[in-house]
């Protein structure tokens, strides 16, 4: 059984390892480990396209995220205290299952229809719509937990909707709606191909611009890119972790 | 006081309360007793405002309950799973109703840590609820509900989330202090013990109607109706034909006839029933002896003090004294 699992993980985690490794190496070429250094780190400081690309990437990730964190937690309590459709549940979360080349084309076909003129904002909202899905998802989760008699114990106690909303049902929530958020801004940092789709031809996010890379060759600087990118996720996913077990040891 | 008249809901077909008036005096223990789903929650959300009947008002010292939303009402509940805030300590959690009152903050500290020490929480003040152990956690709730000085107080269940031994403290631990903050407690409960060991008054409630209000001994002792006897304590119940026909009420009789189990002397002596023993049970204090009658459905039950002086398949007799057979109305 051990050696099974030895067997699995080195296969999840095998090219992961490759590519990290590689980013270290000192030669032009991304397939031949010649030395070790950190050139290519440098190079990424320096590269103009990969820096707008990273700054566009996170104006759209931060911004959808926001949003989908204020839209998809009103939407998780709505659903979870004014219907019982599970309709409407199911087409609250589907933009999370839907697949992204559906969501692309029709976000594409959307805009054009309206006449748009893409750029930043299309991808905002765009990934603002798969966001606010997963916000809702995890949410809905959390609400789940909550005891329904902590709101009805703030009434007792002389508390207002409001104050009842913003002192009870937030806290109880926050959790929750930080995890969800996660979700929805790492998912937004890599996304491609909405964004490819959505995005205006001067902005593109940094998926797309690894992409118009990788068209003139792999070079050592993509895989220190990645290697970047994929510390900050695994630092995000292992604070959702952490958040969730929070979540854990304050449900009752 | 608390006046409830003619109040009756509905949610769809079923009818949870069907024309139930109560009177309920200022500084009283009372208990609502009841089976689940006999109305007797419904009732109470409708005293603290969370739910509104179709018919009938609810007035507190005569003036009218209904029209006022939960938050404004000069009433309090204790829930069930007492609903403690989890992100506020205990401190904030008692805290809270008197803030949104708008106290100067010296005024709420002084009066939570005097409500901390009336429940004996002092030490845990500055923990949260996950922290502590389910009697403290009721503490809490206790707390966090008296604290407002309600003129009113609703208890749903308050003791049916604790193990055996802390339930007993706390019993006595709520009488003591219903004493002491003379605040009218209304207490919620399915357990027909905890009623009879808490409450002044008991209303016994069934199928959304009110059976019999009457004080703990006077309701086991003259149980108003068949449901009350039998719910309230066991009982001995036989039909007025079987009563009847065994000779043990005069022709005519209408009325069921109650034996309550203590009362049943079970020996070879003189004995208006003969039957034979199907079980015995011992319970350390007392022991259960069950015995099957010719002509009654049910065995007669007897409770005896000390171990079981009979055993099973004996020919034994069964009597009473007259004055301990109640008759109830059918």
């Amino acid at each position: 059984m051990k050696a099974a699992l030895g067997v699995v993980l080195a296969f999840l985690y095998a090219p992961i390892v490759v590519l990290v490794v590689m980013s270290f190496n000192a030669s032009d070429s991304p397939y031949s480990l010649d030395g070790v250094s950190g050139r290519w780190y440098g190079e990424l400081l320096h590269d103009e396209q990969i820096r707008q690309g990273l700054i566009n990437t996170l104006i759209v990730a931060a911004g959808s995220t926001a949003l989908a964190a204020v839209l998809g937690t009103l939407l998780a309590v709505g659903l979870a205290r004014y219907t019982r459709s599970r309709m409407l549940d199911a087409l609250a979360l589907a933009p999370a299952v839907l697949p992204d080349i559906v969501l692309a084309i029709g976000l594409l076909a959307f805009w054009s229809l309206l006449q748009a003129t893409l750029g930043l904002h299309s991808v905002l909202l765009a990934h603002l719509l798969f966001g606010t899905a997963f916000v809702t998802a995890v949410v809905r989760a959390r609400l789940h937990q909550v005891d329904g008699a902590l709101e009805e114990a703030s009434r007792d106690l002389g508390a207002g909707a409001v104050t009842t909303f913003l002192r009870i049902t937030l806290p109880s929530l926050g959790p929750g709606i930080a995890a969800g958020s996660l979700l929805a801004f790492t998912l937004s940092i890599d996304e491609f191909v909405i964004a490819f789709f959505t995005a205006g031809p001067s902005q593109p996010t940094l998926p797309i611009v690894i992409y118009s890379m990788m068209r003139f060759g792999v070079t050592p600087e993509i895989n220190a890119l990645a290697t970047v990118l994929l510390a900050v996720s695994f630092t995000v996913v292992l604070a959702a972790q952490r958040l969730s077990r929070l979540t854990d040891s304050l449900g009752r | 006081m608390l006046s409830i008249t003619g109040v009756s809901r509905s949610f769809g077909e079923v009818r949870a309360l069907d024309d139930v008036s109560l009177e309920i005096a200022s500084g009283e223990f009372f208990a609502l007793l009841g089976p689940s789903g006999c109305g007797k929650t419904t009732l109470l959300r409708i005293i603290a405002g969370f739910e509104a009947p179709d018919s009938g008002t609810v007035t507190l010292d005569g003036s009218d309950l209904l029209g006022v939303p939960p938050n404004k009402r000069p009433i309090n509940l204790m829930f069930q799973s007492y609903a403690l805030f989890p992100h506020l300590s205990v401190e904030k959690n008692i805290g809270y109703g008197l803030a949104r009152e708008g106290l100067p903050k010296a005024e709420i500290r002084r009066r939570v840590s005097e409500v901390l020490d009336t429940v004996g929480l002092g030490a845990v003040a500055n923990r949260r609820p996950h922290q502590l152990s389910g009697g403290q956690r009721q503490r809490v709730a206790l707390a966090r509900a008296i604290v407002k000085r309600p003129r009113l107080l609703l208890l749903d269940e308050p003791l049916s989330a604790l193990d055996r031994q802390v339930r007993a403290e706390m019993q006595i631990e709520l009488k003591r202090l219903q004493h002491e903050v003379g605040i009218t407690f209304v207490v919620v409960t399915h357990d027909q013990e905890e009623a009879m060991s808490l409450a002044d008054r008991i209303a016994v409630l069934e199928a959304g109607t009110v059976r019999q209000v009457a004080p703990p001994v006077e309701l086991y002792a003259r149980p108003a109706d068949r449901f009350v006897a039998g719910f309230v304590g066991s009982n001995n119940i036989l039909p007025a034909e079987t009563a009847v026909r065994l000779g043990l009420v005069p022709a005519g009789t209408t009325s069921l006839l109650t034996v309550r189990p203590e009362n049943v002397r079970v020996g070879d002596g003189a004995g208006t029933l003969t039957g034979t023993v199907l079980d015995t049970v011992f319970h350390g204090g007392s022991s259960r002896i069950a015995v099957g009658v010719d002509g009654l459905a049910e065995p007669i039950l007897a409770t005896r003090p000390g171990a079981p002086t009979v055993s099973v398949g004996d020919e034994v007799r069964v009597s009473w004294a007259p004055e301990d057979a109640v008759l109830v109305p059918a």
